[in-house]
């Protein structure tokens, strides 16, 4: 193991200044980070552990409707809220849908945020990647691929962002709060994580030793309480990342669409908001040939970057059965499986 | 030492009558969940040091250079073993004297004949510095391109296939068999290259005194273990003891030492320590064996009644390029089909890969998932239903031989599986099932079998003057059991309560237990273990019945019967002696006695020997996403007598659901150009979760067989696998229409 200091700030200015050094890493949850750093995929040569931080894990509901949660909120914990899964149940079902029930009572919201691709060339450090050792190439390309991204990509990168729970975040207009050197600052989810063009390395907007220190939901994501869905599909009922997923909202009044999200997960180095389906759906009939024109508007761009291109047609299908079970209505209760399309089978337990 | 602590020591295990045929929970279960049991690498001698493989991260090359000083520059780096300074071996490791030596890689030169494989060991104070110390050796290589698919290299017919076996082989006329046939199939199924995956990494801890060697390490084969270290090092087996109590599973990887157990013990011995080398979960992708990628391709003839003429069953698959062991997969029809004309063949090319093993039913896996599909196909080109086609071509006698079966009661697994399933209710076509919430629904069926095999074992047992008794074999419990079900045996052997009996197993200073693999570790050393409390009953006997002050006295050795600690006249109930007694009598502390079990030579050459089953499984399938779901499955199972119903269960759930996990989940992903392994990791090397598999049920049939052995006891730890794969293949189909022709089967092969 490569030595590395490790220290334990007391406050948040601590915390940023000891991060604002060269060669740092923030540490929370640990649930990605010690495996890169075991893998010899990152060296930081600073640990901040900022588990033990005071007030950043809480849940707060804000004045104006909206509502704040700690970077440090454990996965487990936000998702098990029970009022946090009434309003925003596709958050919900997306957190439950991710890893496994040890690593999201690990996990943390700010972690999630930040987790790497799981694109197999970046953890094999005797791969090229562009994001690992910039400029060296993309190994992912021409490679075993058939997990990587149809939107957004570069020929730099075709990895993805792997997060469940980003993808409804996205679709709700979440916004991230960052301190930093200069201060506290917020910006939208949707602009937070970047493709990765030339510069696969730069995967979001933070700058040395900003800390995340919260996710807030505006008032208006909870107005979709009532029709929202969160479905994930994979090759095996736990535990695995999603082949392609999808959150989709709606506010449908006398047939007619008055508000709609959507939003793409494993498809882009990004949580991919379709906003172009967004527009198609609002003020239409929600019916299936809406949804279908919305599916067909949300995969326009999108292109194989490899032995991926059945990710598109799927894409496009999820989205159709996504925004359905939406118009269908929230299920009363979550799933039992939750974001699979299994999810109704008799017998299969949440905790899976 | 644990092991004294518990074993023999479980209250829980009360009993009514004798103890074979009891469904005693494991005795080493409450240590196990305790985390009271010592597995290997949780022991650690005084003076330890850490030993950490450096391994290659190309397929084809040779090591150019390795920065060893700064490996050892590091903090609490002791040594760094290379080709150069290793200790010498009293053999080549790449001497091969019989077919089951296999080639290791010990650093014996700088060449790399696949990823992950060993290229130098970093030996240190702590696990950290080991690891870092690897790092830092930061290899530089001249590399070669890799040889990565089974189309990258020239093939050729093998000598041999699995055991031994020859490649080619065939019965009657295929070609003819086809011609004459009114309905014909041909079909090719892709299965790719699968890791054993054991929970437990391979670990080994080392210590050396002068020419003695001791070593705790997880092994299926303590004997042939200790034969085989002896032979590398130059020293005698008896010098060596390895204790390995309890494996983490094993599944085949850990049937023979394997390259960087051995290095554990080389390092040991450079820096004159004790050492512990454990591999890393990504490490064992390469130097410990792995399930061969096939291509199998199938033809099949089939006259007006659905009756076979013909089975062609021909594979191809890989070796490493420096060693032998090709998957037998195209074995799997000679046993299953009645067929006039059976030919099996192979062919094989050399990768740049570890060399593959035994995993799980080798070759029956294989050839099991693509014989079941394509008789399902021939089914469904006759019209019939596959049942009834596996019925109607019911093997009465071994196909490829014609020698009858010891036992085969697969037509019982059949109904009985048939009607806890369900399946009389099954349309024959596909894709006309549909759930209330609108998921295509599928059933499908496969036959199970996998050879009844008997190896060589031996046993000591002793009968003591206070009652209790001792059984001695060096058996090898993988989790299956072997703690449990050899203690009943041993219990009905002795004639005692099962309490009354000190079982020790698990260590090479104890008689030879054989291997536990080719499922016949409980017929083999459960045979042993009864043959050895015969003999020292035996010995019992004669004290009491040619002694006047016994009541026994005259009845001869035949004339009396062992139960419950005492022997009882056969003629007269009433006129018993405890063994306590006798023995104090005789004046004795205690009586021995040995035992051997092996296969009987006559009836192996008279008999064909298998158990056999029905496995029955139901799919859904999400008709959009093609996202598949094993719902239920149900498998009936006959393997001649049953020790221990709740762990042959146990053995036959497990073997399903790794059924499931090659039809759905299971495959090594290898890069195409560097041929290093993308998956390396159990993120993303899938075997089923919890969720995966909802409903399970494991019916046993019975079936006694008088010839296989006098227990009558079959194989329970393999079958499972087979059949099960076939059967989820099978029901995909029958859910989707879309007939699955590569493993495991993905989602993209079901987007309409």
């Amino acid at each position: 193991m490569r030595d590395f200091d490790y220290i334990r700030p007391a406050s948040i200015p601590d915390a940023i200044a000891a991060a604002a050094e060269p060669g740092s890493a923030y540490l929370a949850g640990g649930t990605n980070l010690l495996d890169l750093m075991k893998g010899g995929v990152t060296s930081p040569q600073r640990i901040v552990d900022i588990s033990r931080l005071p007030e950043l894990n809480r849940i707060e509901r804000l004045e104006d409707g909206g509502l704040r949660i700690g970077a440090l909120v454990r996965n487990a914990d936000l998702a098990h809220d029970a009022a946090f899964a009434k309003a925003y149940p596709m958050v919900a079902e997306a957190l439950l849908s991710g890893a496994s029930a040890q690593l999201r009572n690990a996990a943390t919201v700010g972690g999630n945020l930040l987790q790497r691709t799981r694109c197999s060339y970046f953890y094999d450090t005797a791969s090229a990647c562009n994001k690992r050792v910039s400029g060296a190439g993309c190994a992912a390309l021409g490679g075993e691929n058939r997990l990587h991204a149809v939107l957004g990509w570069s020929d730099a990168c075709i990895a993805t962002h792997p997060s469940d729970f980003c993808v409804p975040l996205v679709a709700l207009d979440a916004v991230v709060e960052i301190e930093g050197k200069q201060g506290r600052r917020h910006v939208t989810l949707a602009e937070f994580h970047l493709l990765p063009g030339e510069t696969p390395q730069r995967e979001n907007a933070l700058e040395p030793g900003d800390l995340i220190v919260a996710v807030r939901l505006p008032a208006e994501a909870a107005s979709f309480a009532a029709n929202a869905r969160y479905l994930k599909v994979r090759e095996r009922t736990s535990y695995a990342f999603a082949l392609v997923s999808a959150a989709a909202a709606l506010v449908v009044d006398g047939g007619k669409i008055r508000a709609a999200r959507l939003a793409l997960g494993g498809v882009a180095a990004k949580p991919w908001r379709a906003r172009a389906a967004e527009a198609m759906l609002l003020g239409a009939d929600a019916n299936e040939a809406t949804f279908a024109s919305a599916a067909d508007a949300a995969l326009a761009d999108a292109s194989p970057s490899g032995d991926n291109a059945f990710k598109i047609e799927l894409a496009r299908r999820i989205v159709v059965r996504a925004l359905t079970s939406a118009q269908a209505g929230t299920p009363e209760r979550l799933p039992a499986l939750p974001a699979s399309p299994f999810s109704n089978i008799p017998g299969a337990r949440h905790d899976a | 030492m644990t092991l004294e602590l518990g074993l023999n020591q479980q209250p829980a295990h009360l009993r009514q009558g004798s103890s074979i045929g009891q469904p005693l929970t494991r005795r080493d279960g409450f240590l196990k969940v305790t985390g009271a049991a010592r597995y290997a690498a949780d022991n650690h001698p005084p003076g330890m040091l850490y030993a950490v493989l450096a391994v290659s991260s190309i397929a084809r090359g040779r090591v150019a250079s390795l920065d060893i000083e700064a490996a050892k520059a590091h903090k609490g780096v002791v040594e760094v073993m290379t080709p150069r300074n290793r200790p010498a071996l009293a053999m080549d490791p790449d001497a091969k004297d019989h077919p089951f030596m296999f080639r290791l890689d010990l650093l014996q030169n700088d060449e790399v004949r696949y990823p992950n494989q060993s290229i130098a060991v970093v030996i240190a104070e702590t696990l950290e510095a080991a690891t870092e110390g690897a790092v830092l050796l930061s290899p530089r290589y001249e590399e070669l391109p890799a040889r990565v698919g089974l189309d990258d290299a020239e093939s050729f017919v093998p000598r041999g296939v699995g055991v031994g076996n020859p490649a080619v082989q065939h019965k009657g006329d295929v070609e003819a068999g086809l011609k004459s046939a009114r309905t014909r199939i041909e079909a090719t199924y892709e299965t790719p290259a699968q890791y054993h995956n054991a929970m437990e990494p391979h670990a080994i801890v080392a210590a050396w005194d002068g020419d003695r060697l001791s070593i705790d390490t997880p092994s299926q084969g303590l004997a042939m273990a200790q034969g085989r270290i002896a032979g590398l090092f130059g020293i005698a087996p008896q010098n060596i003891h390895i204790r390995s109590p309890f494996l983490g599973g094993g599944f085949g990887s850990k049937g023979m030492i394997s390259g960087p157990q051995v290095l554990g013990v080389l390092a040991a011995r450079l820096v004159g320590r004790p050492v512990k080398l454990v591999l890393r979960r990504e490490q064992m992708y390469g130097p410990v064996g792995h399930r061969a990628p096939t291509r199998q391709t199938l033809r099949m003839g089939m006259d007006g009644q659905g009756r076979l003429t013909a089975i062609d069953h021909h594979a191809k698959t890989a070796s490493s390029t420096f060693d032998d062991f090709f998957e037998p997969a195209a074995d799997a029809s000679h046993t299953l089909y009645a067929s006039p004309a059976i030919a099996t063949s192979h062919e094989a090319v050399r990768l740049d890969t570890g060399t593959p093993l035994f995993m799980r039913a080798p070759g029956e896996a294989t050839g099991s998932i693509a014989l079941e599909s394509a008789i399902d196909e021939a089914a469904h080109a006759c019209g019939m239903d596959p049942l009834e086609f596996r019925l109607r071509n019911y093997a009465e006698v071994e196909p490829m031989t014609g020698k009858p079966f010891s036992s085969k009661a697969l037509r019982e697994c059949y109904s009985q599986a048939a009607k806890a399933f369900g399946w009389a209710s099954r349309p024959l076509q596909p894709r006309l099932m549909r759930d209330a919430d609108g998921f295509l629904t599928g059933w499908g069926v496969g036959t199970a079998t996998f050879p009844a095999l008997m190896f060589q074992a031996e046993a000591r047992a002793v009968l003591r003057a206070d009652g209790s008794g001792l059984m001695e074999t060096g058996a090898q419990d993988m989790g299956q059991g072997a703690w449990t079900a050899f203690a009943q045996i041993a219990a009905d052997g002795l004639g005692l309560d099962i309490d009354q009996v000190d079982f020790r197993a698990g260590s090479s200073d104890l008689p030879n237990a054989g291997i536990a693999g080719g499922s016949g570790h409980t017929a083999t050393a459960g045979m042993a273990i009864h043959n050895a409390g015969a003999a020292v009953v035996a010995k019992l006997a004669d004290l009491a019945t040619e002694n006047k002050a016994s009541p026994l006295f005259g009845a001869g050795n035949e004339g009396v019967v062992a139960r419950g600690g005492r022997l009882y006249r056969r003629d007269d109930e009433n006129r018993s002696e405890s063994y306590a007694e006798i023995l104090t009598r005789a004046g004795l502390t205690e009586v021995e006695g040995r035992g051997k079990g092996a296969p009987d030579p006559a009836s192996q050459e008279t008999y064909a020997k298998h158990a056999h089953g029905a496995v029955f499984a139901e799919v859904k399938v999400d008709p959009d996403f093609g996202q598949i779901r094993v719902t239920r499955m149900v498998g009936a199972f006959a393997a001649g007598r049953v020790i221990n119903p709740r762990l042959v269960r146990s053995q036959y759930y497990g073997g399903m659901i790794w059924g499931v996990s090659f039809a759905l989940h299971e495959e090594a992903v290898t890069d195409r150009r560097s041929g290093r392994i993308q998956n390396a990791n159990l993120a993303e090397y899938h075997v089923p979760v919890n969720a995966d598999v909802p409903s399970v049920e494991a019916l046993l049939v019975h079936e006694d067989d008088p010839h296989i052995n006098a227990l009558g006891i079959k194989g329970v730890g393999e079958i499972g696998v087979t059949g099960t794969a076939g059967a989820v293949a099978n029901a995909v189909w029958h859910a989707t229409g879309v007939r699955p022709r590569r493993f495991p089967i993905r989602i993209e092969d079901l987007l309409a």
